[in-house]
């Protein structure tokens, strides 16, 4: 998508995950950017300290902090800006004030996303963590989700239950109820997928550097709809490499979530 | 004056079977644990936990005690998915009342406000509809009409929550990052059973040397009675008075392997007196 500099070609996959959370959030402007995981929090951080400076972000627990770095700080070091219980974090997701990007454990071509139980529900063949936010996050706020493990089981034809709810189902309660629903991205190890087609079915939108679009589509238990041409995902500016190796992810956590 | 101290045993004996207990905390942070314990070494059976689910929900369905969980999640934080429960969920010990985490918060809130339910569009379009049929929705009366989903008010027989510093009387402190709904809990649980651990019992003019005016979230308005049990939360995370005991909690996860590895954490961890507990607690380190 965008020249590749010699510093940029020693970009890992990790790197370009990161990157692409952090365009998941382009946009986004004044609002709680909630990225969950390892890579979406550094990702996060990288979106705030280059394009989106107004994002506001929390420390993972209580608290909404101005921090670049991504990892756990002492509280002499934190930069605090708001005490954010855990009951807040609903005054911003009912007023629209937030996009959150979530695991899945299953996720489909509509955007639905389980992270409850594998099964039947009533007796369960795996029991996860359980709905968790994820029916109140997807029906007030734009979401995301982050795969790490892209394969036909996670990324697949059906969820066994909806936590978080797509296209279809949003599109099911009409106009008035969905009118706050956004699946924006699906960022995978291997991939960048949205919902930017006609009926809202998922796009293949671009795929990480070193990765093929068959690649992707074996490792999909879905139909993708693919654009004539695919892009390549977008490597780290050289900015954003000093960032993500000197400030906000040092340590290299990154890379143990994405082996290159 | 009320001199509202008690002890787990007696809050125990102030329980029924079948009866709903809210549980305070969150995930495997400021549980319960000593009053948790002493529900797990009772009597009690067939009992709905309501709960921001750690291994408050864990220990008491490998106890047997549990008959329906209502929960929006059950994780050990550092070990992402709670081993008993899953067995119990994977087994089909137990009855599953599952909520979207913000929906939980209008339940309690909801019960705690004395109204039958409180309005959200949260939860339109998922599965909760098919998993949880108590769940109805409600048309509003004014413009628009819109259809929004009717939480009902969550129905408690007690509520248990752990503080940090408490008085006698029955007011609390947290001094960690968060109060959780632990206020919530003993303000939608009935009057005579809402019962507070706590680390220490202070003077109530004391309290303002703990921490600051604004961590007495807990008035003695909405709590029966207090017990002083240091370390209480034990192996969960009661900060800053302590973090969570993660080798504890890895034995205490290992120990969902099989029943032989539960029933020998059962015995040398729940079917003992929270002194002992302790004591046992303090040789082992």
């Amino acid at each position: 998508m965008s020249p590749v500099s010699i510093e940029t070609a020693t970009a890992t996959r990790a790197d370009v995950c990161a990157v692409a959370v952090a365009d998941t959030f382009r946009g986004d402007g004044e609002i709680l950017a909630n990225p969950i995981g390892t890579i979406p929090m550094i990702g996060g951080r990288l979106a705030r300290a280059t394009f989106e400076p107004d994002l506001c972000m929390t420390d993972g627990e209580a608290a909404l902090i101005a921090n670049d770095s991504a990892y756990e700080l002492t509280a002499d070091e934190k930069i605090y800006e708001y005490w954010n219980p855990y009951r807040s974090m609903f005054d911003w997701v009912w007023s629209g004030r937030r996009h959150v990007m979530m695991g899945a454990t299953q996720v489909d071509q509509y955007g639905n996303q389980n992270i409850a139980a594998i099964g039947d529900y009533a007796k369960p063949r795996t029991q996860l963590l359980g709905y968790r936010g994820a029916p109140g996050n997807t029906i007030n706020d734009t979401t995301s989700y982050w795969v790490p493990n892209h394969s036909p089981q996670v990324v697949c034809a059906t969820v066994d239950t909806v936590c978080g709810i797509g296209y279809d189902r949003a599109a099911a309660l009409g106009e008035t109820a969905s009118r706050f629903h956004e699946i924006r991205r699906v960022v995978t190890n291997l991939c960048v997928i949205d919902f930017e087609t006609r009926d809202h079915r998922a796009r293949l939108r671009s795929v990480h550097p070193g990765v093929t679009v068959d690649q992707v589509v074996a490792a999909t238990g879905f139909e993708l709809v693919i654009p004539d041409d695919v892009a390549e995902s977008r490597s780290p500016d050289d900015e954003e490499l000093r960032l993500l190796y000197t400030v906000i992810d040092p340590e290299g956590r990154r890379e143990a979530e994405v082996p290159s | 004056m009320a001199d509202k101290r008690t002890t787990e045993d007696d809050v125990v004996a102030s329980l029924s079977d079948g009866m709903t207990i809210a549980i305070g905390g969150w995930g495997s942070r400021r549980k319960p644990m000593s009053m948790v314990r002493a529900i797990a070494r009772s009597d009690l059976k067939s009992l709905t936990i309501v709960t921001y689910g750690g291994p408050d929900i864990g220990m008491l369905c490998a106890a047997g005690k549990v008959k329906r969980a209502v929960y929006a999640f059950v994780s050990l934080d550092t070990i992402a998915l709670e081993p008993h429960f899953r067995a119990a969920r994977q087994s089909g010990a137990i009855e599953d009342e599952p909520l979207d985490e913000g929906m939980f918060l209008l339940a309690l809130q909801a019960a705690a406000w004395r109204v039958p339910f409180l309005p959200t569009r949260v939860g339109l379009g998922s599965d909760l509809f098919r998993d949880n049929p108590r769940l109805k929705t409600v048309v509003s009366p004014y413009a628009g009409s819109e259809e929004l989903v009717a939480v009902p008010a969550l129905a408690l027989d007690a509520a248990l929550i752990h503080q940090n510093r408490g008085d006698e009387r029955g007011n609390g402190q947290f001094l960690g990052p968060d109060i959780y709904f632990d206020d919530l809990m003993a303000q939608a649980a009935p009057t005579g059973r809402r019962f507070m651990s706590v680390e220490r019992i202070v003077d109530t003019k004391d309290m303002a040397k703990e921490g600051s005016h604004h961590t007495r979230r807990i008035s003695r308005m909405s709590i029966d009675g207090v017990i002083e049990a240091p370390n209480g939360a034990h192996f969960t995370s009661c900060d800053p008075d302590y973090g969570r005991d993660e080798a504890f909690q890895k034995e205490y996860a290992a120990a969902a392997k099989t029943s032989e590895a539960w029933a020998e954490f059962k015995a040398n961890w729940v079917d003992l007196s929270e002194a002992d507990y302790q004591s046992r607690l303090r040789a082992r380190s």
